[in-house]
């Protein structure tokens, strides 16, 4: 698996070659953005299969700096949670830059879009595989400052808005991770993930050690928009150019935020219930609040991109439930939904796309006037809509169910019936779009554009065949195994010093 | 322990400039100086007193050095400040094009 470092490397190439070739002809940009997407794909399919062999987690140690006496190089760890994350990335990626083709034809300047496309795929999938404490912060900024960039893309006087905002409020969080850091190499002298975990690993947990907690996870909690630091996404969410919205909402907070700060609370700080239960019941109390004020929020929104932004909030709310309640079940839960969420937000905001592009609108009372048909995208958005709110045979329902298990066996039984309403609840807002604008039309029937189309057959044959086989595939060969990464916590640290 | 308390000054100061101003420059300026005494505070883990600088050709008697990694990350964090100030001036100046105002108060298009 040495090919490791090729998950950032060729990206990065990418978005280097790409302004320098398409001055000699614009749409070989595309082509190099797509080829450069597939073959990341390519890559984390077959890491999927080449992982079992190298047993549970694979060091790579960049430019030889060999950590096993002393952990001075920077690593590449790559476990089954840094898997699911690089897989979830790259499937929607790939949706992304492939519906990207023809939706780029509402801008000018598409090579500046693939390279900061490309770069924000670099951050993101360093983010994921990376086992240094340092190079995490800065594949951070990587994907964050890409981020920025692209919400302000279409420079219009909401976009640019969206954008300072976002700007200002995700810098905070950076700086609050990077003071965090700051004092973690203060108190550890190591910059090693797994080296830090063993050196906290034999100290008592004093006032220092909590700062540092309290630092990451307000820091964190921002990057993923958990209430009550939602105030942002809303506003960045819905202003991004739609493949954007899709990665912003499908991957972006999750990597950055929700799968970043699992792996520091469990693996290197190795906490737990039992011994930080205070910490995972104010986790628990805010994905509660989230899941029911951003709930309320999104059913009476009245713009398309916004419902769909308040929502993800709301399902965020779910995925910290899951982590906070810390038993295999919902952390397997969690896990799952940060896959079946990524998916399916992704296909209803790129379905936003030939909407706004057919309607010239997004406010939901302006589109149930607009007569045209389409009934292509109602069919999609619908169906991402179920597998979002758990109907059974997508790939939304499994999360929802191990969720509530794992409320159930943690003995939280009010938790699991909160889960259980607030899934109507989703459901409710969903579906009042496809009932205001795909519903009840006449006239004539709006043409699909093929690459766009092709993105959404993607994602639908994904939700609907991974649904399928997530009990006999995709739970045991990944998700539980990805479950045991988290819940083994410090047993990493062993793992990646100790081979 | 006085530099340190400056560091936080700094901070604080930075975080009132970005809660409190209602020009988007000097809420950029703010952002800086956040950034500054992060860096500022960072660069300071590092020391220690009576240390030499880390370079040093002959190494073989042990030597009382202050640590260079801080350097080295601050060094990489104020780049990534650089580009971040740049592109939030940027934006700003954007904005200055679309609402003809720095004020935040007028620049509230996206309400509920």
């Amino acid at each position: 698996m040495n090919y490791l470092p090729l998950f950032t490397a060729l990206p990065l190439l990418g978005a280097f070659l790409i302004p320098l070739l398409s001055k000699i002809w614009e749409r070989l940009s595309d082509i190099i953005s797509n080829v450069i997407t597939t073959l990341l794909l390519i890559l984390s399919v077959y890491s999927l299969f080449l992982l079992p062999i190298f047993g549970k987690v694979y060091v790579y140690e960049i430019g030889k700096w060999a950590i096993k006496p002393i952990p001075l190089g920077i690593v590449f760890t790559f476990d089954n949670l840094s898997l699911l994350m690089v897989l979830v990335i790259n499937l929607l990626s790939f949706a992304c830059s492939l519906y990207s083709i023809t939706y780029l034809d509402n801008y000018t300047a598409r090579w500046k879009f693939w390279t900061l496309f490309l770069l924000m795929v670099a951050g993101l999938n360093g983010v994921a595989i990376t086992g240094d404490l340092f190079n995490l912060f800065v594949f951070i900024e990587i994907s964050a400052i890409s981020s920025y960039a692209l919400v302000a893309f279409g420079v219009e006087k909401e976009d640019l808005e969206a954008s300072f905002k976002y700007q200002i409020i995700g810098e905070i969080a950076g700086l609050t991770i990077l003071l965090a850091i700051a004092l973690i190499y203060a108190k550890t002298s190591t910059l090693n993930m797994a080296d830090i975990a063993n050196t906290f690993a034999k100290e008592s947990k004093g006032p220092l050690f909590w700062f540092i907690i309290s630092l990451l996870t307000f820091g964190f909690l921002i990057k993923s928009a958990l209430f009550p630091f939602h105030f942002w996404l809303p506003d960045a969410h819905s202003q991004a150019p739609a493949p954007i919205s899709a990665m912003l909402s499908g991957i972006f907070i999750k990597v950055v935020g929700v799968y970043a700060l699992s792996r520091l609370i469990f693996n290197i700080f190795g906490l737990n219930r039992l011994n930080a239960s205070h910490y995972f019941n104010l986790l628990l109390i805010l994905g509660i609040f989230s899941i029911v004020i951003a709930g309320f929020i999104a059913l009476k929104q009245e713009n398309y991109k916004r419902l769909l932004a308040y929502s993800t909030i709301s399902q965020v709310g779910y995925i910290f439930v899951g982590l906070g309640l810390a038993n295999f079940w919902s952390i397997t839960g969690a896990l799952s939904l940060i896959f079946a969420h990524a998916l399916g937000k992704g296909l209803l905001f790129l379905t936003a796309g030939p909407v706004e592009k057919e309607a010239g609108s997004l406010d939901i009372h302006l589109l149930s006037n607009f007569k045209k048909r389409m009934s292509f995208y109602g069919i999609v958005y619908t169906l991402g809509a179920l597998s979002l709110a758990g109907i059974p045979p997508f790939l939304g329902f499994f999360p929802k169910i191990f969720l509530i298990l794992g409320a159930i066996k943690g003995k939280r039984f009010e938790v699991a019936i909160i889960l259980g309403i607030f899934s109507l609840l989703t459901l409710a807002y969903l579906l009042k779009i496809t009932n205001k604008v795909f519903t009840k039309k006449e006239g004539e029937e709006v043409k699909g554009v093929s690459s766009i189309v092709i993105s959404f057959l993607f994602l639908v044959f994904l939700i609907f065949i991974l649904g399928l086989f997530y009990l006999n595939y995709l739970e045991p060969n990944l998700i539980s195994k990805a479950t045991e990464a988290v819940i083994s916590g410090v047993e990493y640290a062993r793992l990646v010093l100790i081979k | 322990m006085l530099p340190y308390l400056g560091c936080i000054i700094l901070f604080l100061i930075g975080i009132y400039a970005i809660l409190t101003k209602r020009n988007l420059i000097k809420i950029a300026i703010g952002f800086c100086l956040l950034e500054y005494s992060v860096n500022l505070f960072f660069a300071f883990i590092g020391y220690k007193k009576d240390a030499l600088a880390p370079i040093y050709a002959n190494l073989s008697q042990a030597r009382n050095f202050v640590d260079p990694i801080p350097q080295a990350l601050v060094l990489t964090a104020i780049v990534i400040g650089l580009g971040t100030t740049a592109l939030l001036l940027s934006v700003a100046l954007r904005i200055y094009e679309k609402y003809k105002t720095f004020d935040i108060k007028e620049i509230k298009r996206l309400k509920e």
